[in-house]
């Protein structure tokens, strides 16, 4: 019994003196944190990495698991529609085709769908003509890469800047502005973007209201086409940026107002350093942090309004192609975009990841 | 303040039968500390929403609240009723609110809608909120692999993008009833409270409370029920007004896509019939109330969430005060060197010694 609690004391003992070899431990304390400083953070990168491969897994499982569990299916549904003109041969074929086979056991349809994936197939869409789901999908990516991501980097940046600027100046005028955004923020995407089209689109006639652009343009990298791409991207950027500001807004003040406290912005003012320099490396650089934390929470965010506002405006993204899946009760479109939507907020999240990384050492060092 | 014991009849009667009344008052004594009852408890704990903009969203929520109640009383006609002999009327005092393509009172159905949307609306929340506590709670109380996985499964609900989700599931089926609608929406949106939950349990459990408790050897459903949950209840209501905030916007999202069935009367209802029938922009009575109601709720519940978060962090209060009393004795919050003012009659000596420490 105290020969064992000996031995436990011994190796607890040596572990936490460090082991002699340890090159991390020898040279003066300078030396060290450079040395640790460059050292690739692996633990953190790993925990990292097993999470967005768990959320896919999840992802895909829940994908997997959605359309089995509901009473019709797309074959059933297509059948339905089509009326008796197809044979039940024709049926049984597109359940082979669709993977719904009920003779086979599920986990072989789990294998199947997984081999599918891995080759990049991801089904045929009814409601498209029987395309492959990955073109349909293909075509209608990069508007909505394009718009959402441009508008949400906007609104994050003026936000962020914004909120900073309100968080320095407390107890100003511009305090206003913060119920201002707030109740800009609880409008929903769709109402606001309809008060757009009307207001900025059918009394003014600024904008057009809606389609990336003008039916008989031809598209390519020309002049014409880049100006008619952006004054129809202007109302849905305005309308995301006007609704999303208010988080960033409240969320950058709020921080600054904490960080502000601190003693080390007591101490550079101190020192006589310029207004500027603390506002912005000293307070801002420390207040962002949660900021870009809470970039993953928000993408779902966005990500659901732009389905709602790629509608309104009838902008041929995702959102909309989602949309008339749902309508058209297409189920395998409506999975691969999904998917598709998924593997967008992981690799916004990777970004986000990589961006605080880069912002606070203490990640890169210890266990976050 | 009169004690119970005096109100009593036998205590009350002419002198002679008891003592004289100043004798209460001196076998009172000194005061001694308030008596933890079940009012002064509920009193504590409702402290979050003492100041005033938690107040005032309340007071918005509440009204609709009412509204939602009463709204056979309110409504001064039947929602679907049709006249056909007043389509697309302007506001007039036989209709507040005008009227729709086939003659339906906007008003009336902007009050029936408030129902649709509070009950969804609070279905949804209680149920992801049970879900954050249940999930939260257990994964910071725990230790080793059932935290970390409790902690990834809220992880990957957080990452998940919501709508999509609620559009696929709602799709599925051809007449989604109303508590599926909920479901699906607390599905989504219980996530962030469990990971706040989480954190906040994390750091509780090592406070010196909670090992007195543990080593006084108090049960674990105890020790969660009454000595951390009252530590959480102001990020469990924080969690869920910004839950139900989501759940509002969602709920109506989905009746304004058209996904949930038309024939349940809420404010997406309203905005998706009044699309359909190229409302925008002309008859601004249609669509404008609608979107202005979901959006004064959500005011509403933000209002009371900036209370909240007031409460849980005074410097988000106490800043803004203090750099508006240091402008009105002409001082900047922001200034790096503490201004020597002279002959200044606005401010006393004290106060102002005070100031300058802190600037």
């Amino acid at each position: 019994m105290s020969a064992q609690s000996t031995t436990g004391q011994t190796t607890t003992g040596r572990t936490t003196a460090g082991q002699p070899g340890d090159p991390t431990l020898v040279g003066t304390t300078a030396a060290r944190t450079e040395r640790r400083g460059r050292r690739i953070p692996w633990r953190f990168i790993g925990g990292r990495v097993a999470f967005y491969a768990f959320t896919l897994w999840a992802a895909i499982t829940i994908n997997f698991f959605l359309p089995r569990l509901m009473k019709g299916d797309a074959v059933s549904s297509y059948m339905a529609r089509s009326q008796g003109q197809l044979t039940p041969d024709a049926e049984k074929a597109l359940r082979l085709m669709f993977g719904l086979d009920s003779s086979v056991p599920l986990w072989q349809q789990y294998l199947d769908y997984w081999n599918m994936l891995l080759h990049g197939n991801l089904g045929v869409s009814i409601s498209t003509g029987m395309a492959p789901v990955g073109d349909a999908i293909a075509s209608a990516l990069p508007w909505t890469l394009g718009l959402v991501g441009f508008a949400t980097v906007v609104s994050f940046l003026i936000g962020t800047g914004v909120g900073a600027v309100i968080g320095w100046r407390r107890g100003g005028r511009l305090d206003v502005l913060v119920p201002v955004t707030t109740f800009l923020g609880t409008v929903p995407y769709f109402w606001l973007g309809l008060i757009f089209i009307a207001v900025f689109s059918t009394t003014l006639g600024w904008f057009p209201a809606g389609h990336a652009y003008e039916l008989g343009v031809e598209p390519g990298w020309n002049g014409e086409f880049l100006g008619q791409v952006v004054s129809h991207a202007a109302l849905p950027v305005l309308t995301i940026v006007v609704v999303s500001l208010g988080g960033w807004v409240l969320g950058m003040r709020n921080m600054m107002l904490t960080v502000l406290d601190e003693d080390y912005i007591t101490v550079a003012q101190a020192k006589g350093m310029p207004d500027r320099r603390v506002l912005w490396r000293y307070a801002a650089r420390n207040a962002v942090l949660p900021q870009i934390q809470s970039f993953a929470l928000a993408l779902g965010f966005i990500v659901s309004g732009t389905i709602v506002m790629e509608m309104v405006f009838s902008y041929p993204g995702i959102g909309l192609l989602l949309l008339n899946a749902t309508s058209a009760k297409d189920y395998a479109l409506m999975q691969g975009i999904f998917l598709i939507l998924v593997l967008a907020v992981l690799v916004a999240n990777i970004l986000a990841d990589i961006a605080y990384a880069i912002l606070d050492p203490r990640t890169r060092q210890t266990e976050a | 303040m009169r004690t119970p014991a005096e109100e009593s009849p036998t205590l009350t009667q002419p002198a002679g039968v008891g003592s004289p009344e100043t004798a209460f008052v001196l076998a009172v004594g000194p005061q001694p500390p308030a008596k933890a009852t079940f009012w002064s408890q509920l009193k504590a704990s409702l402290a979050m929403f003492g100041n005033r903009k938690s107040a005032a969203g309340l007071v918005i929520l509440g009204v609709f609240v009412l509204v939602a109640i009463f709204a056979p009383w309110i409504a001064p006609y039947d929602p679907n009723a049709q006249h056909l002999d007043q389509t697309l009327q302007p506001p007039s005092f036989q209709h507040l609110l005008g009227t729709t393509h086939i003659g339906q009172d906007v008003f009336s159905q902007l009050v029936y809608g408030t129902r649709g949307v509070l009950v969804v609306g609070f279905l949804a929340t209680i149920m992801a909120t049970v879900v954050a506590i249940v999930v939260g709670v257990t994964a910071g109380y725990l230790r080793g692999w059932r935290s970390e996985s409790l902690s990834a499964l809220s992880n990957v609900f957080l990452v998940i993008p919501g709508l999509p989700l609620m559009i696929i599931v709602a799709s599925q089926f051809d007449d989604p009833p109303l508590p599926l609608i909920a479901a699906v929406l607390g599905l989504t949106g219980w996530a962030w409270g469990a990971r706040v939950l989480r954190a906040q349990t994390l750091s509780l459990r090592n406070r010196d409370f909670i090992q007195a408790a543990r080593a006084n050897g108090e049960p674990l459903h105890r020790i969660i029920l009454v000595e951390m949950l009252p530590n959480l209840m102001a990020i469990i209501a924080s969690s869920f007004v910004g839950t139900m905030t989501a759940a509002v916007l969602g709920l109506t999202t989905l009746a304004f896509i058209g996904v949930i069935p038309v024939s349940n009367l809420n404010w997406g209802t309203i905005l998706f019939w009044a699309q359909q029938n190229n409302a925008f922009p002309d008859y601004w009575w249609w669509y404008v109330p609608a979107g202005l109601c979901i959006a004064l709720l959500g005011v509403a519940l933000a209002l009371i969430n900036f209370g909240i978060d007031e409460y849980v962090n005074p410097r988000l209060r106490s800043a803004g005060e203090r750099a508006r009393a240091m402008k009105r004795k002409g001082m900047d919050v922001n200034a790096a060197v503490t201004q020597v003012r002279t002959g200044t009659a606005s401010a006393g000596p004290a106060e102002s010694a005070s100031e300058s420490t802190t600037a």
